[in-house]
């Protein structure tokens, strides 16, 4: 009997830190634009050292102003749909959910192009505006796992057939109203519209919409861990959590209003990217243990290490023209996600 | 914390009757000579006048109502809640257990309202066995056993030297030590059902609470989990009730039966005094004989329709 540690926890996710630090080197090198290891890991100290003005401007401008804050978009949002794609597992007591599968990422698009479509005609300052689109995303994901939810109830029991079934048509159906808005709407451009319906990192966010990502994230995923102990119990069965003393309404509530929070924050960067929520946690169980206390922690840094990987892939394969990371991860997803459902079935 | 340590109300006159005002049967007697109880007897569980109906409009069950019913249990007294499929013994067992609050009549548990407990505190008093526990991502048996220390955690709930201890010796009492690092998902029915009954132990309960626990089990292994309740029953001082349909097994080990049928509680009482062979044989629509054995329990065998 080794029972899981706080020492092991962290241990675990220094492992993975450490392999997302490599990761994010590698794909700072990696690029249309030729970059030496040297030359980085030169201009890495300069900036550590707090000696910025020393860098050449070409690395500068490559290394630092473009390609290091899409990786760290990257990680934010790989982390934070991995965070919502286990939380989503545990609230629903299924194995095959994810924002994406649930077509609460789609319910949040659609969120997020509603507020850009009602933003010009609200007349408002312009952080309220930035505000407005990670908002209608957050409603649109609340409604739509509200949605998805009461589909799938039945008598007290969510079916999981039926749930997936309810996901898999919401995300049609959402994907088609977008599709609708998109192609009748005046000035929207198709590039634009493959952003929202394939997920893609490559356009830049302004300054306040990082801030607002990290401490969504930060908030959202604190939350949900908070709530690691109980979630382990709920996937044992809710009337046994019930009777092993977990407060299942208010951890249904947390769960719920975080994980809509945190696939609205990353849809709203990055449009709908597929199966990180599912592949990402799955893969950790393997890898480490189930106990949430643990998955939790390092799901969060193995979808940051997939996403960076993802749309490292995505920059590079037909460099120079760029492929959007929803693609990518819908490539090793998919397949992933009918073995998944096969061994369920067998 | 142990269960002798806790506070007890005021001790009271203990009556084992479906209605109050009924004279104490002479089982009641050898109920307390067999636990060699010393002083007077205290109720630690006491089901008075409980009732619950189902709203209609919601679930299939939705015309179902289990009328009032009363009876009391002592610590280290073992209790089964018997009746055919449909009689409402489910529904008195959450009642007990708190979740779901009587629509009259109340459910005390040392004095205190099981339904009004705080779900923590709650579950550190009662442990529920559920009749089966289906796993979404399968984990071991000590990590199962381990869950039940989880109303005693405090945030994110890291398992202390003690809990582990507890755990362990849980998994010993049930016999099931050498299953500690064994899945959950690749063990008989047998050895699953003595895990789950060590996380319940894990919990340090007051009251035990079992719904169904023979039913995937075969004939040796379900005697083997009542002898195993028996013998907790008496060592641990828990009170234990158990919900079943198993005629024979509740008569062979029980020291109270709670007989219901459609909803209604038709006799409480010690084994003896509860099988009559025209009440039985009505409640569960078939011809059976019943012959008190060597050792004052009914033996029960059915002769067919």
């Amino acid at each position: 009997m080794r029972p899981l540690t706080l020492k092991r926890v962290l241990w675990d996710c220094g492992i993975l830190l450490a392999l997302l630090f490599l990761v994010v080197i590698v794909s700072l090198k990696l690029g249309a634009v030729p970059v030496s290891m040297y030359g980085l890991g030169r201009d890495l100290i300069r900036v550590a050292l707090g000696r910025s003005s020393e860098l050449s401007s070409e690395y500068r401008l490559i290394v630092f102003d473009i390609r290091l804050p899409r990786i760290l978009l990257g990680i934010f949002v790989g982390a934070s749909l991995s965070v919502a794609g286990a939380s989503f597992q545990a609230l629903l007591r299924n194995p095959l959910a994810d924002p994406y599968v649930l077509g609460v990422s789609s319910g949040s698009a659609l969120g997020a192009i509603l507020a850009l479509v009602a933003a010009p005609h609200l007349h408002l300052s312009s952080l309220a505006s930035a505000l407005l689109t990670p908002l209608f995303a957050f409603l649109g994901a609340m409604a739509t796992i509200a949605a998805v939810y009461f589909l799938a109830r039945r008598e007290g029991q969510i079916d999981s057939g039926t749930l997936l079934l309810a996901g898999i048509i919401s995300a049609s159906f959402l994907s088609a109203v977008i599709m609708f808005l998109m192609t009748t709407l005046p000035g929207r451009d198709l590039r634009g519209m493959a952003f929202w319906l394939m997920g893609d990192l490559s356009t830049p966010l302004p300054a306040s919409y990082r801030w607002l990502l990290a401490v969504g994230f930060f908030a959202a995923a604190g939350a949900v861990y908070t709530t690691a102990a109980d979630l382990n119990l709920l996937l044992a069965g809710e009337q046994e959590a019930i009777h092993l003393g977990v407060d299942i309404t208010r951890v249904r509530l947390v769960v719920y209003v975080a994980a809509s929070l945190l696939t609205a924050l990353a849809v709203s960067v990055s449009g709908a990217i597929g199966y990180v929520g599912l592949l990402v946690p799955h893969v950790m169980r393997l890898l480490f243990r189930s106990d949430y206390r643990l998955l939790l922690p390092t799901a969060a840094l193995g979808g940051a290490i997939a996403v960076v990987i993802a749309d490292t892939l995505a920059r590079t394969v037909v460099a120079p023209t760029e492929l959007p990371v929803g693609a990518m991860t819908a490539m090793a997803g998919a397949p992933l996600f009918v073995y998944l459902l096969r061994r369920r079935l067998a | 914390m142990s269960p002798s340590g806790r506070n007890v109300p005021a001790p009271s006159p203990v009556f084992f009757a479906a209605t109050p005002g009924e004279a104490p049967r002479p089982g009641d007697l050898y109920t307390q000579s067999r636990l060699g109880q010393v002083g007077a007897p205290t109720p630690r569980l006491s089901v008075e006048q409980a009732s619950y109906a189902y709203s209609a409009g919601g679930s299939q069950a939705s015309e179902f109502t289990l009328e009032a019913t009363s009876f009391h249990a002592r610590q280290g007294e073992l209790v089964a809640i018997l009746g055919p499929n449909a009689s409402g013994k489910s529904t008195l067992l959450k009642l007990i257990a708190g979740t779901f609050e009587p629509l009259s009549g109340r459910v005390l548990l040392d004095g205190f309202e099981t339904a009004r407990l705080d779900s923590r505190t709650r579950a550190q008093r009662i442990a529920v066995v559920l009749q089966e526990s289906q796993l979404l991502f399968p984990c071991r048996a000590w990590e199962f056993v381990l869950q039940g220390r989880h109303p005693y955690g405090r945030s994110l709930r890291f398992a202390s030297d003690a809990d582990v201890n507890i755990a362990s010796s849980a998994l010993e009492q049930v016999a099931a030590g050498r299953l500690a690092s064994r899945w959950m998902d690749q063990i008989s029915g047998g050895e699953k059902q003595r895990v789950i009954l060590a996380r319940a132990l894990a919990q340090q309960p007051l009251l035990l609470l079992l719904d169904e626990p023979t039913l995937h089990l075969d004939i040796g292994a379900q005697v083997g989990l009542l002898e195993n309740l028996r013998r907790l029953a008496a060592e641990n001082r828990y009170t234990i009730v158990v919900v079943t349909h198993e005629l024979a097994l509740a008569g062979e080990y029980a020291d109270q039966v709670v007989l219901l049928h459609r909803g209604k509680c038709l006799r409480v009482g010690p084994p003896a005094a509860v099988y009559q062979r025209d009440l039985l044989e009505q409640v569960f629509e078939t011809t059976l004989a019943v012959e008190l054995g060597p050792t004052g329990r009914p033996r029960v065998s059915v002769l067919g329709k």
